[in-house]
């Protein structure tokens, strides 16, 4: 299947064409790591009961989360939303810390007290994994605040889905970021529903979401989040503002998910979406296949190869099973570690006057 | 000593900590070229310039948002809000971001924030802008809750409350701002967590925090003067962390106790307190433990009238004769 003849070819673009070989296959390879680790977490989630709560999938966006981390250099950072198992994998956790985390096991990466939706690794600029639609806004737009605090060249890739573009508090963030300077690049990943709500039934557009950037004079783009190659390039366009000027911009990324917005989502196939619109999608803009045949056609991958890394990275995700499978649950008292920092650390501070009420 | 004023006491502290620790930063509405809406942070933006005393605009979810991230990366934000009552519009932020991030990350992130500004009734403003929120914010775990009743307090505890590193919010209150008390002019801190016996006194406890202590003050004055009873009376400074040794202590002494709190009754920190009495001092108790509140309405406007809704020293005393 051929796919629609691009006015430009992003492989082009500088920070695409100075790509290593090596380089391309480990974007490609960080691709599949997050979906062979989603599918068997998917899988264990429904057919071994091994996970509780809420799971919201990433299949079918990966390549902008892989796409967007591939260009951080130590003073970027990233902070996302709910849907972070992408970008976790994506800046260098492991799929042991992210497995077990998905079993609420100690080894996870939050000691199994987050969950799905709240995974964070600040060693790797990670800043989460966070539960509240929009909520993340601000915070990324203060992790802005601290690198230029701070004198560093460096921004904060703050994502974000198409129903969080309508939260208030987004807004607020937009403004300051103009207003201050910030280096903060919001990533609108546009997966076309809120939850259940298509993009049309919730916002009103005129061209695009990014396209509400202009309100707050913050230079924005639309992207096609299908092509990795394309990620990389209007990211690095960001990034580079960011870097030089200080200056924000609000970046749209169009993308699709396959699955419900979580698991519990009963009503994806053939309710607020049909099935031809999402096997199409698959078919025709699977950011995966895409890269693939891109690779493919650049004469540096072959189906076998691909095959083996496929196989590699679903080794890797079962072994992570195995991982979360066998090590240990939380303990009871664990449930008071992490509150306060001063009582944790055992502090003249937390040891002062009571910090709990339960007894 | 010097005698000055409460809101001078609290500039002191961020002067102190802005020179002290390069990550220090005040950040609100109004708090740099305008001095502050209750002069607060007078003088301080001339001083320190842009980088330490910053401006925001009227948008409580981002800026207070945008101070906790600042605060993941390791600044040490000082956040006001012109009234705690607007806490309403960065709710989600505070109890959501500052208060949780540390346990869902496991312990890998803390927000070494403070949230600070007003947080009291008795203004005539109306029910927006007149509420106490210390029991809304002490309700959830990961945060610390601090409220000064008097200059010297509201500067050793406010400069403790900066160098914390939990995310800690700081009640003041705009009818204290003017007032004078002494402050020592040598450097002090006042620990979190460590209530004050403001009186000692053997026959009853009187629990406050906030203005409230000084209603109890008066009220022990009044007790000793017209009435023969000698009230012990202890300001709190700090509800999480809370005292609770200083508070079972005192109780165990006088056997009776009368929280004044100008936080409304209902799961307010008074209940708290009560609740904990009964459980752990039910056989030292002589009497009930009664609660003097904030009356429990939304604050009432009419000048006239709000005074009565908020504790008064007659309150306290006809509840202390009742037990006596």
């Amino acid at each position: 299947m051929e796919t629609a003849v691009k006015a430009k070819d992003y492989a082009l673009a500088p920070i695409n064409s100075k790509l290593s070989k090596e380089e391309k296959i480990d974007l490609l390879y960080g691709m599949l790591r997050i979906r062979r680790f989603e599918q068997e977490a998917l899988n264990k989630y429904q057919n071994a009961g091994a996970m509780g709560g809420f799971l919201h999938l990433y299949i079918g966006q990966e390549s902008v989360a892989v796409g967007a981390c591939s260009l951080m250099g130590d003073n970027d950072h990233v902070i996302t939303a709910y849907r972070c198992h992408g970008h976790a994998l994506a800046v260098g956790m492991t799929m042991n810390e992210c497995m077990a985390e998905l079993y609420g096991k100690s080894t996870g990466c939050s000691k199994g007290k987050g969950g799905s939706m709240h995974f964070f690794a600040p060693d790797k600029n990670f800043w989460g994994g966070h539960g509240i639609v929009g909520g993340q806004t601000p915070l990324g737009l203060g992790l802005a605040y601290g690198i230029k605090y701070k004198g560093l060249k460096g921004a904060a890739l703050c994502f974000l889905g198409d129903g969080a573009v309508n939260q208030g508090c987004f807004y607020e963030s937009l403004n300051m970021a103009a207003l201050f300077g910030l280096p903060v690049i919001y990533v609108i990943e546009n997966n076309k529903y809120s939850m259940g709500t298509s993009l049309e039934r919730s916002s009103v557009v005129r061209d695009c979401l990014a396209q509400r950037g202009e309100a707050f004079l913050i230079d924005w783009a639309q992207a096609n989040g299908e092509d990795i190659y394309e990620v990389r390039a209007s990211v690095q366009t960001a990034i580079e503002r960011a870097h030089s000027k200080s200056r924000p911009t609000l970046l749209e990324l169009d993308t699709y998910r396959y699955y419900g917005h979580s698991v519990a989502d009963a009503n994806h196939k053939g309710g607020y979406r049909s099935n031809d619109e999402l096997d199409a999608y698959k078919r025709d803009h699977d950011p995966i296949q895409l890269f693939k045949r891109r690779l493919i056609a650049e004469g540096i991958l072959t189906d076998e190869d691909f095959d083996k890394l496929n196989e590699e990275a679903k080794a890797e995700a079962k072994a992570s099973v195995q991982f979360a499978e066998e090590s240990p649950i939380p303990s009871d008292a664990s449930i008071f570690e992490d509150v306060y920092f001063e009582v944790d650390r055992q502090t003249e501070a937390g040891r002062t006057g009571k910090h709990f009420f339960h007894d | 000593m010097a005698l000055i004023e409460y809101r001078e006491a609290l500039n002191q502290a961020f002067a102190e900590e802005i020179e002290r620790d390069p990550n220090v930063v005040l950040i609100g509405e109004e708090v740099a070229q305008y001095d502050g809406a209750y002069k607060v942070t007078k003088g301080l933006w001339k001083k320190y310039g842009d980088k330490r005393v910053v401006d925001t605009p009227i948008s409580e979810a981002a800026f207070i948002g945008m101070g906790i991230g600042a605060s993941m990366l390791g600044l040490r934000p000082v956040m006001e809000l012109m009234f705690w009552s607007f806490c309403t519009v960065a709710y989600d932020q505070i109890v959501n971001n500052a208060a949780q991030v540390r346990y869902m990350s496991g312990g890998l992130i803390n927000c070494p924030i403070v949230i600070r500004g007003p947080a009291n009734g008795g203004t005539n403003v109306g029910a927006t802008h007149s509420h106490t929120p210390e029991n809304w914010l002490a309700n959830v775990p990961g945060l610390k809750v601090v409220s000064a009743a008097n200059a010297y307090d509201a500067k050793g505890l406010m400069k403790t409350a900066i160098r914390d590193n939990d995310p800690v919010m700081f009640m003041e209150n705009t009818l204290l701002y003017g007032e004078k008390w002494e402050v020592p002019e040598e450097e002090y801190l006042i620990p979190l967590g460590k209530a004050d016996i403001k009186k000692e006194g053997k026959d009853v406890t009187l629990i406050a925090h906030g203005r409230a202590a000084l209603t109890a003050m008066k009220a022990a004055e009044l007790l000793a003067a017209e009435h023969d009873v000698d009230a012990e009376v202890i300001d709190l400074r700090s509800i999480r962390p809370l005292d609770e040794d200083a508070i079972l202590a005192s109780v165990r002494k006088t056997h009776r106790a009368v929280l004044v709190d100008e936080n409304k009754p209902f799961c307010g920190v008074s209940a708290q307190i009560a609740a904990m009495l009964q459980e752990k001092a039910f056989d030292d108790l002589d009497a009930p433990v009664l609660r003097v509140t904030a009356l429990d309405a939304p604050a009432i406007y009419a000048p006239k009238v709000e005074p009565k809704q908020l504790p008064r020293p007659q309150d306290v005393i006809a509840k202390v004769l009742s037990i006596r």
